[in-house]
């Protein structure tokens, strides 16, 4: 039935983006206006309504994102293994659905409040690999980046939508919790409904051709030259990115912009992602995922140089963050359609999975490190040390690649 | 399941979700609460009523317990009001963002963007300065124990505002400190208007820090002691301090002109900057260990009773002088 429809009704007006990466574009779209909710109103919620500090809150969350980056390849392997990428990453939606429920009923204990967010990241886990094969599976090699490019679009449309949705609720309702986290859940199970009922599982064949998933086959993709090298380069790059976070309080403190500014900042990256990673994933089909891919860090090396520039004001904040939304789009889903075509479709799963926990790893790595360098560093110091990281590691990638390409 | 039935089911449970949900926010924005009568005359305080998770600023009288309240019609998060003039630290839009309004005769006399979620407020005695602390999510993510605030505050004599303490010159123990992970929190005025008592965290330690806002310098007094606040008089200096373990905090109070300090019995689990009712009265926030609402304790600054319960589901005390 769908190797037909795929031929002939497959092509919709988002480029030539199949159906099933649009529909699930959708859920991750809906998956994310629930996250985000959760996420812009967690500071209210510990500091207003539960009285929780962030000293007990912080160790915590430093834990379990370490944590559950390993579950990204149980979630991987499996969807390999049953060949149902779309019931195992069902499995991690549906339990990130669940703890928003759950959330009331832990009340004030920071320990309870920790172990729903680990549930939640966990679904994330679970379903970031099986998802991401699934977008491979349903497109040309060719048509990955794009493919990619429109469904991290979309999914980052949710993550605007969502403190839009929180703040309607705190604006009309008070800050009465129950409201926001039933209307997160709704968002959630949408997300699993147009899953369950719009995306079909196993897009392509019914026996995906590729060495028989195990784990052993699994871990074998690293003897793989090409496959071993995007890995190392991947997480090389991960431990020179730093968060986010630190990007944005950098951003302000060196522009010198007012500090009121500083919420607004992330929006200015999410917009640029969200406007540029379809064309900057369709560009990394036409000319190699490789060079985008290095391009992007190029660029987040650039936000790092702006950063040197003393009081810059306003043009030297968006220019930032206009890169910094570039470097994103020229990195997140390029990486999955550069490491994605380098894997048989049997183990698209783990080897997805293989890359994305060890750049996560890295790039926590990276954040503990930053975080420990802020305590001793004053502002130049720690920008300047940014800047050769980054530089130090996009050298050593060049010599990687260079090797592992001779040898 | 062909095709279409499958389609048909998917957008029936859609629609069935999308009105569920709908059903259940139009209950929810449904009327709430009940106006109370008003409170009688003669000494009230100020609260943030939080019943129903609510933010109506109301006032109500601290000699009972639980009684009365009277909305004034503000909505913040966290308020206080000293010599006429009021802070509100309030959502101000999407994100969510927070914003600072400073209020003088009912009037808005300035509006301030915050940067994280409202913590503390205060005003000086004279009404002249205000000052306060929002948390900042995100930058020390991952760092162990880690968690970022900044402190600012506002002249209304001459129109400075400074956004974050940070940017004052800090010694520690008489060394200058220049370290990026500095965070001030709980901001406190002395009659003068100029000296002023705060919080210092760097390098996972916390001090008492004394400094000055003409010459924009702070030194540490002493470590420990958080969330200081000033008597009316000048004369007593209250803080919460953790005396047995991080994050379990005791209220105590310094008389600054012999140093002596004594820890109040029976506050144990106080999470809030006091506020100083009169000379010799402080209330302050407990929250509660269930369900994390707070509530409103008073005691007397020379430890000799124990602590009473004000009100319930409430926080931010502030004396209506």
């Amino acid at each position: 039935m769908y190797i037909a429809s795929a031929r002939a009704g497959t092509r919709t007006r988002l480029g030539a983006v199949p159906k099933t990466v649009v529909a699930l574009g959708v859920v991750s779209l809906l998956t994310d206006v629930s996250a985000e909710m959760i996420t812009a109103f967690l500071p209210v919620y510990l500091l207003f309504s539960l009285n929780i500090g962030y000293v007990q809150f912080g160790l915590l969350d430093g834990l379990y994102t370490g944590a559950t980056a390993v579950l990204r390849l149980v979630g991987g392997h499996f969807a390999d293994r049953l060949r149902r990428p779309k019931l195992v990453a069902g499995v991690g939606y549906g339990l990130s659905a669940v703890t928003k429920l759950v959330f009331p009923a832990v009340g004030a204990s920071a320990l309870g409040i920790g172990g729903v967010i680990a549930a939640d990241r966990a679904g994330k886990g679970l379903r970031t690999a099986p998802r991401d094969a699934l977008i491979s599976l349903s497109v040309p090699t060719d048509q990955l980046g794009t493919a990619f490019g429109v469904h991290r679009s979309m999914d980052t449309v949710g993550a605007l939508i969502g403190p839009v949705v929180t703040f309607l609720i705190l604006m009309n309702l008070g800050t009465a919790p129950t409201p926001i986290f039933v209307v997160s859940f709704g968002f959630a199970l949408l997300g699993l409904i147009v899953l369950g009922f719009f995306v079909p599982e196993r897009p392509k064949a019914t026996a995906s051709p590729g060495p028989a998933p195990s784990i052993r086959a699994g871990l074998a993709l690293l003897k793989d030259v090409p496959f071993r090298r995007a890995g190392v380069v991947a997480a090389l790059l991960g431990i020179a990115t730093v968060s986010d976070a630190f990007v944005f309080v950098l951003v302000q403190r060196t522009t010198e912009v007012p500090l009121g500014v500083l919420p607004l900042l992330p929006l200015g990256t999410a917009l640029t992602f969200l406007l540029f990673a379809a064309p900057l994933g369709r560009l990394a089909d036409v000319v190699g995922r490789w060079p985008v891919f290095f391009g992007g860090h190029v660029l987040l090396l650039g936000v790092y140089l702006l950063l040197l520039a003393p009081a810059g004001g306003y043009g030297v904040a968006v220019a930032a963050l206009i890169m910094h939304g570039l470097f994103y789009a020229a990195t997140d889903g390029v990486l999955s359609a550069w490491t994605g075509a380098m894997i048989p479709p049997s183990l698209r799963g783990s080897g997805l999975a293989v890359v994305q926990t060890g750049q996560a790893l890295a790039r926590l790595v990276s954040s503990i490190g930053f975080g420990f360098l802020l305590q001793y560093a004053a502002l130049g110091t720690a920008v300047l040390t940014a800047v050769c990281a980054l530089a130090v590691a996009l050298v050593a990638v060049l010599v990687v690649t260079r090797k592992e390409t001779t040898s | 399941m062909t095709t279409r039935t499958r389609t048909a089911l998917g957008a029936l449970l859609i629609v069935v979700v999308v009105l569920a949900t709908g059903v259940y926010l139009w209950q929810a924005g449904g009327p709430s609460g009940t106006a109370a009568a008003a409170a009688p005359g003669g000494a009230s305080i100020t609260l943030v009523d939080q019943r129903d998770g609510g933010d109506a600023v109301s006032t109500t009288d601290p000699g009972q317990t639980d009684g009365p309240r009277t909305p004034t019609g503000l909505r913040c998060q966290r308020v206080y009001t000293a010599g006429g003039t009021t802070v509100c630290l309030r959502l101000a839009g999407i994100g969510p963002s927070f914003e600072a309004a400073v209020i003088v005769g009912g009037a808005e006399v300035k509006t301030i963007p915050l940067p994280g979620v409202p913590s503390r407020a205060r005003v000086s005695a004279s009404g002249k300065v205000v000052s306060w602390t929002v948390f900042v999510t995100g930058d020390s993510y991952a760092s162990a124990g880690g968690f970022s605030t900044r402190t600012g505050y506002y002249d209304l004599r001459d129109g400075t505002l400074v956004e974050s303490l940070e940017t004052f010159a800090l010694t520690v123990d008489g060394v200058a400190h220049t370290a990026l992970d500095v965070n001030y929190w709980g901001m406190t005025f002395q009659t003068d208007d100029t000296t002023f008592y705060a919080t210092v965290g760097t390098g996972g330690r916390r001090w008492l820090i004394k400094g000055s806002t003409s010459a924009k310098t702070a030194a540490t007094v002493r470590q420990g002691p958080e969330c200081p606040s000033l008597s009316p008089d000048g004369k007593h200096l209250a803080y919460k301090k953790a005396t047995k373990w991080v994050g379990r905090w005791e209220l105590a109070v310094e008389d600054l002109e012999t140093g002596t300090e004594k820890v109040l019995p029976n506050t144990s689990g106080i999470d809030d900057q006091a506020a100083w009712l009169d000379d010799n009265t402080l209330a302050y926030g407990v929250p509660s260990q269930q369900t994390g609402v707070p509530g409103i304790y008073r005691v007397q600054s020379n430890g000799t009773t124990d602590p009473i319960l004000i009100a319930t589901a409430a926080s931010s005390p502030v004396p209506n002088r």
